[in-house]
């Protein structure tokens, strides 16, 4: 169990070695501050989704439709989100407003569904797929802080060429990233 | 008569040139990038996952059309992902029936369509506003346009990762494998990359990040 929490942080990082929620890495990623945030916002999500979503599972499979769950999946996770804002907007306004736009963006993040078709595909236990969920969500925040730190400097002082500025530079950082935790591998156990 | 045809057929080359090049939804848009980095270590992941988005996308995009005056707009975003859901699992179930190899190694990407931004971007900007038939167009034309581009890309990183492409030896006899072209890093690479010459190619640039 706690070696698949590691895992799913270090050499198995969903951003930088499964290559899932790229578009808000990629697009989120231009400011360090903004970047914590989606990032706190999509440890949270991904967290409660996955628990929520494996007894789901297990429900769907006993009454024989495992093939609908990607629809059950979408309508939990969009649910959730829902819910969530609605609950910290009422009782955590401090969080609410740290979260900002970012909560609502989560339910078209393929990390998300990603994490809980990941855990059906891999036939993970429940203390499986929590320690899973949360590793994935806390390698999903470190990698879209580093490549926004990376970034930040970049446009500063940063010399690119016209052609790779924005978003084809974000690629090629995220390549080096990816490569130095392909190095990981193996530490988890 | 004549002119009335020469407009329908402008219409249609531009829809589907802005597709295929102008509008390229992952090179220039860089939308739906998830599966095309993930499967495209392998030529014929790349074509099985682009002509299951491009049939994602033409499928629900007709159907968004045809129903468009009967969404509410504030609902319209659960709409769109319940169609497109049901067409995913369509293909899921089609993949597993008759392309059980293909199925095993796409894995989980294949229910990742659903948030490939690119079938949902289209739903929202253009088959909401558009008569069928220009929609089953514009949707062909981004599914042709994201299956090149994931074809070019497994093209680049299987030659250079396994020395094959399609299972066909291209590379010499004494080609040593690069391995790191088959992971992430390969093709986060290659993508940066294909969108650095596109832009140079086409003046696209970007000014800020």
């Amino acid at each position: 169990m706690i070696q698949i929490f590691f895992e799913s942080i270090l050499d198995n990082n969903i951003a930088l070695a499964l290559i899932l929620g790229m578009c808000p890495l990629i697009a989120i990623s231009t400011n360090v501050k903004n970047a914590v945030g989606m990032g706190l916002a999509v440890i949270f999500v991904v967290t409660i989704t996955g628990i929520i979503n494996y007894p789901i599972y297990l429900l769907l499979q006993r009454s024989g439709t495992a093939q609908l769950s990607l629809l059950v999946f979408i309508i939990t996770i969009a649910a959730t989100v829902q819910f969530l804002e609605m609950f910290l907007e009422k009782f955590i306004p401090a969080l609410y407003n740290a979260f900002g736009i970012f909560l609502p963006l989560i339910t078209v993040n393929c990390a998300v569904l990603g994490v809980s078709l990941f855990f059906v595909n891999r036939e993970y236990t429940f203390l499986e797929t929590a320690s899973f969920s949360l590793g994935a969500g806390i390698g999903w925040f470190i990698a879209i802080v580093l490549l926004a730190a990376v970034r930040e400097k970049m446009d500063k002082h940063g010399n690119v060429p016209k052609g790779l500025a924005g978003k084809g530079i974000a690629f090629i950082v995220l390549g080096i990233l990816s490569l130095a935790f392909v190095g990981f591998a193996g530490l988890a156990g | 008569m004549i002119k009335l045809i020469r407009m329908k057929y402008t219409k249609w080359y531009n829809i589907m040139r802005e597709g295929l090049s102008r509008n390229n939804p992952i090179l220039i848009a860089v939308l739906g990038i998830c599966s095309a980095l993930a499967i495209t270590n392998r030529v014929d992941n790349a074509i099985a996952m682009g002509i299951g988005v491009t049939f994602v996308i033409i499928a629900s995009s007709a159907t968004v059309s045809l129903i468009r005056q009967f969404i509410p707009g504030r609902v319209r975003m659960v709409t769109y992902m319940a169609i497109i859901s049901t067409f995913v699992i369509a293909v899921q179930m089609f993949m597993e029936g008759f392309l059980p190899d293909i199925a095993e190694e796409l894995g989980p990407y294949v229910g990742l369509i659903i948030t490939n931004c690119i079938v949902m971007g289209r739903a929202e900007a253009f088959a909401s506003k558009n008569p069928v038939k220009y929609t089953v167009i514009d949707g062909l034309a981004n599914g042709l346009g994201y299956l090149f581009v994931l074809v070019s890309i497994a093209v680049v990183r299987e030659a250079l990762a396994f020395g094959t492409i399609l299972d066909m030896r291209v590379m010499p006899s004494t080609w040593v494998n690069w391995t790191v072209m088959a992971i992430a890093p390969g093709g986060f690479f290659i993508l940066g990359l294909y969108i650095w010459i596109m832009r140079s190619m086409t003046k696209n640039y970007e000014t800020q990040g």
